[in-house]
């Protein structure tokens, strides 16, 4: 190590400590704000040792009880990742199709302001709810099974994908538009002309990456009896049947790094 | 032959793609529209469901409106619950992340096997979905805010500690010598050479993830773990749509709002 | 014939971008549009095709006017309108071809035009004018893949592929250097003239203007305040056109335009193709 690395960075290191927030006082004060805010919500929730030690046993138990996972029930195992997987599948697809108009009616620079907001709005309610309470409503409309498993996917899939297109789309240079509406094209032509080209990498990287986030939903939606994976893995909860949740919970996690993976590969090779 | 010369001998045909492209685009289309076939085929879903569905969903529709408001009291304490088993999940990751990543990065792990389990303990943290964690610590903690917290916590250490551990192989090696140099000792560069330089990542993904988690809590009582979801699950195995209704809005709001709080913040923070 | 009636534009900020323009265009000249930024040159050019929407006024193509159409008819007139862009605005994303085509959007059906699967003739036209515009050989190269000037040159091609009946060309050398900005003007006005197609080119350049066109029009707060050709352009009307300012070095001497002869350009052409 030079003498001269040590005085040229050394120094300012130790002087120059970037503050989140500068003024000290404030800093104080937010800090104190925050010690008082942990308090009264470890409080609140009754937080406390007790709990956690006696939970500290019954866990131990539990571990001891999931070693070594059971696969001897593997066809139940493959039957419900398979029913997972193709939930993934059919929902992305589905998700993909519908994204398409949901995204041309959510790019401010192409449709008027009314049919912007409202197709926004749909974006933004489908988004804030978590897949789950979407399952179990789907699951009250159409019974148990991965019917209700596939439509929550559909739903969560074409909001995320046509909120990101919308996105792209709306970045989209506007000159690009403004040539070809001066060409004499239509609405359409620019559609397929000039939006297409520009925005198809895009929604293709993000429907990818949609099909891996699916997988990953896919396995928990069964938890309200929606379909998949995640209905085996629940029910064996309820059994305390450990060292087949264990068996389960491996195959997840081997299955989403497949998943990511593939997802990477294939993004890889769009450009 | 060149385009040069494809233009000088046809200069009346052009294709976008040759055969052989359009061939495989083809290929590629099938491929897809076959797995998609497959799928749905094999899910076996009974289509007459959907004979009526749009009966049932109106059906469900009428019967929620008006909201209950009536239940709005009762719904104030398990809201703050959710907000709570959020928060304190995040602080908790913030704590577990930053060694976890510590391993996960290449260049402050110890050792090939410790870097491996680092980056395993991320990826099974983010494998497993929020909701699976709960089910683990509803067995070990007992139904409860205890389990709901430590479900937030264990998924978000993956999340988090991805995108730290990422920013830590991306630091600036050459102030890490200086602090080295210096004869600090392992803990001292950590302090001094690493944290700061990482500091405004931790701060930005602690917000943002603050905004999924409030999301996540709110269904982490469907497997008892606490928070708004209990309230939720119970209405809507009774069939009280009315209150259902009311929780769906609260929820709506709660969201919206933490979404609009986590934005606001990454903005002065950056 | 071109002929613009006390054509308004108000902008809902208040602006009054141009202001009662009156002007005539009725032979196939090069009309160079000169002024200061913000003089309006841009939304003039833009109020003729309507991709601003003009406040009051008329403007007529060969006895239609263009402000009253529907927006089917307006699509029409489109096609028969080319237009040049500062940024070139091709679609990045296409190859070359693909953006000389989308000139023939306006006649093709859609899936013909989603299948890229246009008339022979159309091909053959790109091809011959890819040629012309220096670019033979690139018909598959993206177009984000060129150069400013060569992305240019794709520019002037697509709007000639409309067969136009008229050329508005926006600032088309502003984004390129001294030399390139020589060349583009120099195959624009060719082509222009080869073609017969009046052309109204907006240019803040007054030297480029003075060269290429056959007559200038000053633009001055949104009002026209000068006409004439590129001789009458003294040291005062550039006063009243851009205000007090020492013009001696901008305004070319006579007989400046005759620098280039024209046997030359198409020799240049081809070589500044390759090094452009």
């Amino acid at each position: 190590m030079t003498e001269g690395v040590e005085t040229q960075a050394g120094a300012p290191l130790q002087w120059h400590r970037i503050r989140l927030i500068e003024t000290p006082a404030a800093r104080y004060v937010l800090m104190a704000l925050a010690v008082i805010y942990l308090i009264w919500s470890v409080s609140a929730l009754d937080l406390n040792w007790h709990r956690l030690s006696t939970g500290l046993p019954r866990a131990a138990n539990m571990f001891a009880r999931m070693i070594p996972p059971d696969f001897s029930r593997w066809h139940l195992l493959i039957k419900g990742v398979l029913e997972s997987i193709e939930m993934a599948v059919a929902a992305s697809f589905f998700g993909m199709i519908l994204a398409v108009p949901l995204a041309i009616c959510g790019a401010s620079n192409l449709v008027p302001r009314p049919v912007y907001l409202f197709a926004r709005a749909l974006i933004v309610l489908s988004r804030t709810f978590h897949e789950i309470i979407i399952a179990i409503l789907f699951v009250k409309i159409f019974g148990f099974g991965p019917l209700a498993g596939v439509l929550t996917l559909i739903v969560a899939s074409t909001s995320f994908i046509s909120k990101m297109v919308a996105e792209d789309i709306e970045n989209m240079p506007p000159g690009q538009l403004e040539a070809i509406r001066a060409t004499g094209a239509g609405f359409s032509k620019l559609l397929i002309y000039c939006i297409t080209p520009q925005t198809l990498p895009r929604y293709l990287g993000v429907s990818i990456y949609r099909l891996d986030a699916n997988l990953r939903h896919s396995t928990v939606v069964g938890i309200v009896g929606a379909g998949g994976i995640g209905e085996t893995l629940a029910a064996t909860f309820s059994r305390y049947d450990y060292d087949f949740s264990l068996a389960i919970l491996l195959v997840i996690i081997a299955l989403v790094f497949v998943g990511e993976f593939f997802s990477n590969w294939v993004r890889g090779h769009l450009r | 032959m060149t385009p040069q010369q494809h233009a000088d001998e046809h200069p009346e045909i052009w294709r976008r793609f040759s055969p052989r492209q359009t061939l495989i685009r083809y290929i590629w289309l099938l491929v897809i529209v076959a797995v998609v076939v497959w799928s749905v085929r094999h899910l076996d879903i009974p289509w007459f469901y959907f004979l009526d569905a749009h009966l049932q969903a109106t059906d469900l529709a009428i019967r929620m409106w008006p909201p209950d408001w009536s239940f709005f009291s009762e719904l104030a304490r398990p809201l703050i619950e959710t907000i709570h088993i959020a928060t304190l999940g995040t602080v908790v990751t913030v704590v577990l992340a930053f060694p976890v990543a510590f391993l996960a990065a290449r260049n402050t792990t110890f050792n090939p096997l410790t870097w491996f389990v680092g980056r395993f303990i991320l990826v099974a943290s983010r494998s497993v979905n929020t909701v699976v964690w709960g089910l683990l610590f509803v067995a070990i903690f007992g139904p409860g805010a205890m389990a709901g917290v430590w479900a937030i916590a264990l998924r978000s250490i993956g999340f988090m500690g991805k995108l730290v551990a990422e920013a830590i192989e991306e630091i600036d090696v050459g102030a890490v010598e200086a602090i080295e140099a210096t004869g600090a000792n392992r803990l001292q560069v950590l302090m001094y050479g690493i944290l700061p330089q990482v500091l405004p990542v931790i701060y930005g993904t602690t917000v943002y993830r603050w905004d999924i988690n409030i999301r996540e809590s709110t269904v982490l009582g469907f497997v008892g773990a606490g928070g708004i979801g209990i309230l939720l699950y119970a209405s809507i195995n009774q069939f009280l749509w009315r209150e259902v209704a009311l929780i769906l809005l609260a929820v709506f709001g709660v969201v919206i709002i933490s979404e609009f709080v986590s934005a606001a913040v990454r903005k002065r923070i950056s | 014939m071109l002929e613009l009636i006390e054509l308004t534009k108000k902008y809902r900020t208040g602006t009054l971008a141009i202001n009662g323009v009156t002007l005539t265009v009725d032979q196939p000249q090069v009309v160079a549009i000169i002024g200061p930024s913000g003089a309006g040159k841009s939304t003039l050019i833009r109020c003729i095709n309507r991709l601003v929407e003009p406040s009051s006024g008329k403007v007529v193509l060969d006895g239609i006017d263009i402000v009253s159409l529907p927006r089917r008819e307006l699509r029409k007139v489109r096609r028969r309108i080319g237009m040049i862009f500062q940024e070139y605005n091709l679609v990045d994303r296409l190859t070359v071809m693909e953006n000389l085509l989308s000139g023939r959007l306006g006649y093709v059906g859609f899936w013909k035009a989603y299948r890229r699967k246009f008339p022979a003739e159309d091909v053959a036209t790109a091809f011959r004018l890819l040629d012309r515009v220096g670019l033979a050989g690139y018909q598959d190269t993206r177009a984000d893949e060129l150069s400013g000037g060569q992305r240019q040159r794709v520019g002037i091609g697509r709007a000639l592929m409309q067969q136009p009946d008229l050329l508005l060309v926006d600032e088309p050398t502003a984004s390129l250097d001294p030399k390139t900005s020589r060349q583009i003007m120099r195959i624009l006005v060719e082509l222009a003239q080869e073609s017969g197609t009046p052309t109204l080119v907006n240019i803040h350049d007054v030297g480029l203007a003075q060269a290429f066109a056959d007559r200038i029009v000053g633009l001055r707060n949104g009002e026209i305040v000068f006409d004439g050709t590129a001789d009458q352009v003294t040291a005062d009307v550039l006063t009243e056109i851009y205000g007090e300012e020492d013009w001696s070095t901008t305004i070319r001497r006579a007989g400046d335009k005759d620098d280039q002869s024209i046997s030359d350009k198409k020799k240049n052409l081809g070589k500044e193709a390759a090094a452009g």
